[in-house]
């Protein structure tokens, strides 16, 4: 049985797992339902997401430090959203990539690379021995998502392109009458790239309902806090501008993204962005907030963080 | 020589191709009518995304669409497109070696008039650069159809360099095209000229006038820039002694540079190249006035041919 891949497009089947889910906490806990219990389908069986998303969170943290560089704020503030969109909500099939019929995912914010590829491989779209190779000369996982990758949609790294691309793909789907979604997902920082607000205003205008964007709004930029580098806000009233169904979400809370992922699957007639507010960082004490100013923790730093994880 | 529109031909093969194939999309950055994507907008609503006064997100577009299985061809002036494009083109299309094509028209100092923020003569250097990606450079309208009909029947990204306005024909309908293989227009001797572009037709123009003067030229059409026909250069070095470029694109890195670049490595030979020398354009009422200003006529190649053979 394969939890990940299920069910026509129309019947929303990532809701019907999520109250499957639910319903499952809801006998084994016996106490509010969290989406933290939720099984979902792993390479290694079924597990519980909130110790998914732990062992995800400790996977980029050893990537990170094995690779000696890598972008490792902004891959645990993005890590939430990915696994919910791979574990509950998308539909695609780990054993056939290249399905026509799966949902797309364009990480247009690519140095988040670490945590896209952490989840493809607990997805099972590559051994998770291959994790080591991060950044390694000939090795699978390049520094930035590249389509030659089982499970990459789209190759990213240049700030601000993947939403065109995702734009692209839509179309496409449209076209074809496919009623697959497509999935974009954008740091707050790059929205300071024209082109982001060029492909916005081209969704806007197709009304590309098949198409979600995710902005991770964790606050910061390379040189600082976004809104001292080129203020960001309102954000929201921003999108809703150019034509898109604006939601809010808790972006490192799975109920909250869940809930507005929900949102976007109803809506119609116009994109959807959800507004993720998220923490750089998130899952490890002294990394929070962009408190930990270097690229890479050392051992005694990773061992620290690995055991807040454990 | 007769005179034809690259455009015009290039705009009404579209439709013939877009009949023929259903997963070819064109994309249009507002600028159809001069481009003369209006032809298959016409034809196929549908498979004709405008996409605004936006090069950036339109290529990104076209990535999104082949991932998709479409083949996007993406229609712009040469200066905008490849210009303000070329990371999209690099990052977007090229790295993943999509199947998308770009048509930068408007190309070297056709957009006579406009002057020279419209003037693109650095796009075949640019587009060269980037791995994967092929650079064709038709001389005629004729050659721009069978470079579009190439371009599509290869799987992989390819740009098609076009001029806008009437331009001599050159080859008739028993046209023989393969992207990546240098076409001989005319056999000589003395001395070779390998050219593409406006400047093949003067190059032939160059041949005629030569003849009188006793030196016999071979004229080679090197339509593809990328990649490159070392073979043809090689052979032609070693059989005429004697090599002249003539490209209307800036003489840093396009076809002279490229020819060059062979010939150094593997049949040194006196070369001369003719072309844009590190300037800017300008705004001009005609394009002949605009090309002899800038030193691209007949009369400059026969004088480098002149040149050249001294030097052998």
């Amino acid at each position: 049985m394969n939890l990940i891949t299920y069910g026509e497009a129309s019947d929303f089947s990532g809701v019907e797992l999520t109250e499957l889910g639910r319903f499952i906490t809801d006998l084994t806990a016996g106490e509010e339902p969290s989406l933290l219990g939720t099984m979902v389908q792993t390479t290694a069986g079924l597990k519980p997401l909130g110790s998914v998303l732990k062992g995800l969170r400790q996977r980029v943290l050893r990537m990170v430090a094995e690779a000696g560089s890598g972008h490792l704020g902004a891959s645990l503030s993005v890590i939430d959203v990915l696994t919910v969109l791979y574990f509950v909500r998308m539909r695609h099939d780990p054993s056939n990539p290249d399905w026509e019929g799966r949902d797309r995912l364009v990480l247009s914010k690519g140095h988040a690379a670490p945590a896209l590829y952490a989840v493809l491989a607990e997805a099972g779209y590559f051994p998770p021995g291959e994790l080591n190779s991060l950044r390694k000369l000939g090795g699978l996982l390049q520094g930035h998502p590249e389509n030659t990758i089982p499970g990459v949609d789209a190759s990213t790294g240049s700030l601000g392109q993947g939403l065109s691309i995702a734009v692209g793909m839509a179309l496409a789907a449209k076209m074809d009458e496919a009623t697959h979604k497509v999935y974009a997902i954008i740091g707050d920082g790059e929205l300071n790239e024209g082109q982001i607000w060029e492909a916005a205003l081209t969704a806007g205008h197709h009304g590309l309902d098949n198409l979600v964007a995710v902005v991770d709004r964790n606050q910061f930029q390379l040189t600082g806090r976004t809104e001292e580098t080129k203020a960001l806000e309102p954000i929201g009233e921003k999108w809703r501008s150019f034509g898109w169904e604006v939601i809010e979400a808790d972006g490192n809370d799975p109920s909250s993204i869940l809930d507005a992922l929900d949102v976007c699957a109803l809506t119609e007639g116009k994109p959807s962005v959800i507004i993720a507010s998220t923490t750089k960082g998130k899952g490890v004490s002294f990394m929070e907030g962009n408190k930990f100013s270097k690229a890479v923790p050392d051992a005694s730093e990773l061992a620290r963080a690995l055991a807040e994880l454990a | 020589m007769e005179q034809s529109s690259q455009l015009e031909s290039f705009g009404r093969a579209l439709v013939e191709l877009g009949r023929e194939r259903e997963d070819i999309v064109v994309l249009d950055p507002d600028v159809a009518s001069s481009t003369k994507t209006t032809y298959f907008a016409e034809s196929f609503p549908s498979r004709f995304v405008r996409v605004g006064i936006s090069e950036q997100d339109m290529l990104g577009i076209a990535s999104g669409l082949a991932a998709a299985g479409k083949t996007p061809i993406a229609v712009g002036f040469a200066m905008f497109i490849i210009g303000r494009g070329w990371e999209q083109i690099a990052n977007s299309i090229a790295r993943q070696r999509l199947d998308a094509k770009i048509v930068g028209t408007h190309a070297g100092l056709s957009p006579h008039a406009d002057g020279e923020s419209h003037q693109m003569y650095g796009d075949v250097a640019l587009m060269r650069t980037i791995p994967n990606m092929r650079v064709v450079v038709p001389g005629d309208a004729p050659s721009a159809v069978e470079a579009l009909r190439a371009a599509l029947e290869y799987r992989g990204p390819v740009y098609i360099r076009l001029m806008r306005g009437s331009t001599p024909t050159i080859y008739g309908e028993d046209i023989e095209f393969e992207m990546g293989r240098a076409n001989v227009l005319r056999e000589g001797s003395d001395a070779t000229v390998i050219a593409n572009g406006i400047m093949l037709s003067r190059a032939l123009t160059a041949a005629e006038k030569l003849i009188g003067e006793g030196i016999d030229v071979r004229v080679i059409d090197m339509h593809t820039v990328k990649p490159l026909d070392t073979g043809a250069i090689e052979k032609t070095a070693k059989e005429t002694g004697a090599i002249v470029t003539a490209e209307e694109h800036s003489i840093i890195g396009g076809l002279g540079s490229a020819v060059a670049e062979t010939l150094a490595e593997t049949a040194p030979t006196p070369m001369e190249r003719i072309g844009i020398r590190d300037r800017f354009g300008e705004s001009s009422r005609s394009y002949p006035e605009l090309l002899a200003h800038v030193g691209l006529t007949p009369e400059a190649i026969a004088e480098a041919v002149h040149r050249v053979i001294e030097r052998r």
